[in-house]
């Protein structure tokens, strides 16, 4: 037999595929809304969380069955996925993605009708939630934030009041000041980059556009800005002090080797004095602050050093949002899921994070900004999906570890260029990008 | 043999009475023939029905997908995506920082010549008689075995700022403190030399097979007409395994242009340790281009395959005959 039957065959099968891998069209559906009566509604709920953790130590389980209390009729699976995003993602290509989910940040905005029900109208939505912005898609919202964060740094108290130090610094150079004194007078490492784990360098800093300039609209401007790292800027402002920071060796020795657990317990011990992360971490300091027999009351939060008119600012922004797929076979129970966990599981207090209820007030975590006047700012999302596409577009990747890493390889001269020139470079490709993925 | 042909009993004339017979039943009766029958076709097709079904799911189909998906502009998850026919490819050509990081294919490059090397000397030096023979077999082997990830992170731990490596040097009153991955060359360097401790084993084994498959008479002529170790390696092992060391070379070019696990899971391509295939995971799973990623992933294909043609013609694999 020659090769020419093979290649035939192989052509044959290939073929069909390639037409019938496109497609998976928009399924239709209404609004996913609550059950008035919970002994009516049933089925199997199966919820995907990126908290592999909650669902390993039982706790996801104790709160389904305080769920099924008031809904006897539904059973909860979860499924905890470690590598959330990327397996999300490519799961998002079938139908079967849970029935309820956490939004991967990957899906654009204009996806949502595709992928998820709609919960409710964004008017009405507004008044009950925080952060329905994000999710919102002509008038419509699809996703209630799981818990919101506000933007600061970690800290060690009793380190900083060793260095003499009392007050929050107000200014970047204020701050630099006090980690030089931090390094002179304890010895401690006074900065922790978290540069090989890389996240800790996205969204915590990211985080800060709008704390500087409390402008609940800095987010938005991305979209019509040409020059984000221009002087003054927001960017410019939280960018230059990571650059400082490093560039004047306040960070840890070697950042290449870096370790996310090992750095909860150095800050604890005070070994290092603190880490620009966001309220969500507090009660895991504290956490490890107890476990390393320290006194968790040594773990503070402070804003990030700026002041607009005499006040800190810090944005309030959301974690993942909680969304019902489109595909859902029990979209009743689903939402009826989503309403008891944001609403009756206790699960933000647990987590010292902010609930997506408006009639919740601040959590203890946030005490410390709320006694010195901190304004929360909740950013705006409205331009979200068009700055995530010049973002991408222009590979700088704001919510993405490498342009910081970059930025701080030219900090510590492990690679060549000027912060200036690196701005510059970065001001160029987000422009060039703006211009193609506007249209 | 004499005897034999003595007692066949001749033969010529039954057989000269039936053949025609034969001839002219053969067509009537095909079910005698085996030969002809179309199961007979088939059989080896069935044998291979499992394993070409297994080949063509898991290979050709997703080859094909990449190919299509990269001539679109698909996100890797929209359930819209355009075709936008050689986009990807004209942006790639364009984009010259995008060959770039091939640079540092040239650390791993190097590398791999130290790591051919070095399998080499082991495999001639353990191939003749020595104690603890299989042992040091196994030792040299046994990082193959491990998993990539692991590797990844166990080497974390040795190059950190005093780990593993640090105190080893300060044993030695070397201890400086220098950051390994600290720097591009430093890192790359460093890389490279994990790269070197996993895939030594693999070089090894394939040298060591092709040398002991070299007849143990030959080294015992060589003895009696006086050749030494070195003449011994110069005149038989050398030419008997130099299509191993040609694969070799190949596996070296091709592992060097797509190294991905180890920079990946140990500094995820910062401070210039970044790689080809790398940079295309990041423009797949961080920036969404996945049409531009599946371009990237052809056109990688492609170079490799070029290098090995290449390759092929400038050294031909001529059977090589040793007696």
């Amino acid at each position: 037999m020659s090769r020419r039957p093979l290649t035939a065959v192989l052509v044959a099968i290939a073929m069909p595929t390639f037409a019938g891998c496109a497609g998976g069209g928009a399924a239709s559906g209404g609004t996913a809304t609550a059950p008035s009566d919970p002994d009516r509604v049933s089925g199997t709920v199966k919820v995907l969380t990126n908290r592999t953790d909650l669902v390993q130590d039982g706790t996801m389980k104790k709160y389904a069955r305080e769920f099924n209390k008031i809904y006897p009729k539904v059973t909860v699976a979860f499924e905890g996925i470690t590598d959330y995003e990327g397996e999300v993602k490519i799961r998002m290509n079938t139908e079967n993605y849970g029935d309820v989910l956490l939004i991967p940040s990957v899906i654009a905005k204009g996806d949502y009708p595709k992928f998820f029900a709609p919960l409710g109208a964004t008017g009405e939505m507004a008044k009950k939630y925080r952060f329905t912005d994000k999710t919102d898609v002509g008038g419509k919202t699809y996703g209630i934030a799981n818990f919101g964060t506000a933007g600061g740094f970690v800290y060690n108290k009793a380190l900083w009041k060793k260095a003499g130090i009392g007050d929050w610094p107000t200014t970047p150079e204020r701050f630099l000041d006090d980690l030089k004194a931090i390094k002179e007078k304890t010895g401690a490492t006074p900065y922790y980059t978290n540069f090989k784990d890389g996240w800790p360098l996205t969204t915590p800093w990211t985080n800060g556009i709008g704390s500087v300039s409390c402008d609940a609209k800095a987010a938005d401007a991305l979209a019509t800005s040409h020059r984000p790292w221009a002087a003054g800027s927001d960017l410019h402002v939280i960018d230059t002090l990571l650059h400082d920071i490093v560039h004047e060796g306040l960070s840890e020795k070697d950042p290449a080797t870096t370790n996310w657990e090992r750095s909860k317990v150095l800050l604890a011990k005070g070994e290092v004095s603190s880490m620009l992360l966001g309220s969500w971490a507090v009660n895991q300091l504290r956490d490890a602050a107890t476990k390393a027999g320290e006194n968790p009351d040594d773990i503070g939060f402070m804003p990030f050093p700026t002041q607009k008119d005499g006040h800190f600012c810090a944005t309030l922004l959301s974690d993942y949002q909680q969304a019902v797929n489109v595909h859902s076979e029990h979209k009743e129970a689903a939402r009826a899921w989503i309403d008891w966990f944001t609403e009756k599981s206790g699960f933000t207090d647990k987590e010292g994070s902010v609930s997506a209820l408006r009639a919740k007030g601040m959590p203890d975590t946030l005490k410390p900004y709320l006694d010195n006047d901190v304004r929360l700012i909740e950013r705006s999302e409205a331009e979200t999906a068009l700055v995530n596409a010049i973002d991408n577009a222009s590979e700088i990747g704001l919510t993405k570890q490498d342009y910081r890493q970059k930025l701080i390889d030219i900090a510590r001269g492990a690679q060549r260029g000027t912060l200036q020139g690196y701005f510059s470079e970065l001001d160029e490709r987000w422009a060039d990008a703006a211009e193609t993925a506007g249209s | 043999m004499t005897d034999t042909t003595r007692k066949t009993p001749p033969p010529a004339p039954g057989r000269a009475a039936v053949s025609p017979r034969y001839r002219v039943r053969r067509p009537a009766a095909p079910a005698r023939s085996w030969q002809n029958r179309p199961l007979r076709r088939i059989t080896p097709w069935l044998f291979l029905l499992v394993p070409l079904a297994l080949l063509i799911t898991f290979t050709y189909v997703p080859v094909g997908n990449m190919l299509y998906y990269s001539f679109t502009d698909w996100d890797g998850v929209s359930p819209r995506r355009n075709f936008t026919g050689a986009d990807n490819y004209v942006q790639l050509f364009t984009r010259p920082e995008l060959f770039r990081v091939f640079a540092v294919s040239l650390y791993y490059l190097a590398a791999s010549a130290v790591q051919i090397t070095i399998a080499l000397y082991f495999a001639t030096v353990l191939s003749f008689d020595l104690r603890f023979r299989n042992l040091f077999k196994a030792i040299l082997f046994f990082p193959y075995l491990i998993n990539g990830v692991a590797i990844g992170f166990v080497f974390l731990y040795f190059f950190q700022d005093g780990g593993t490596l640090d105190s080893i040097l300060s044993w030695f009153g070397a201890g400086g403190g220098h950051a390994w991955l600290g720097d591009p060359a430093s890192a790359n360097t460093s890389l490279a030399g994990v790269s070197v401790w996993r895939f030594t084993g693999l070089n090894f084994v394939l040298f060591l097979g092709a040398i002991q498959s070299v007849p143990g008479e030959l080294y015992e002529a060589a003895q009696l007409d006086g050749a030494g170790k070195w003449q011994q390696f110069r005149h038989i092992i050398a030419p008997s395994i130099r299509p191993v060391l040609g694969l070799s070379a190949i596996l070296a070019v091709s592992g060097s242009l797509s190294v991905f696990e180890i920079p990946y899971i140990m500094t995820g391509g910062a401070t210039g340790t970044s790689t080809f295939v790398i940079q295309t995971v990041k423009f797949a799973f961080q920036f969404n281009k996945t049409g531009l990623a599946s371009a990237c992933a052809v056109v990688l294909l492609l170079i490799i395959l070029l290098i090995t043609w290449i390759q092929r013609r400038l050294v031909p694999d001529d059977k090589v005959d040793l007696v």
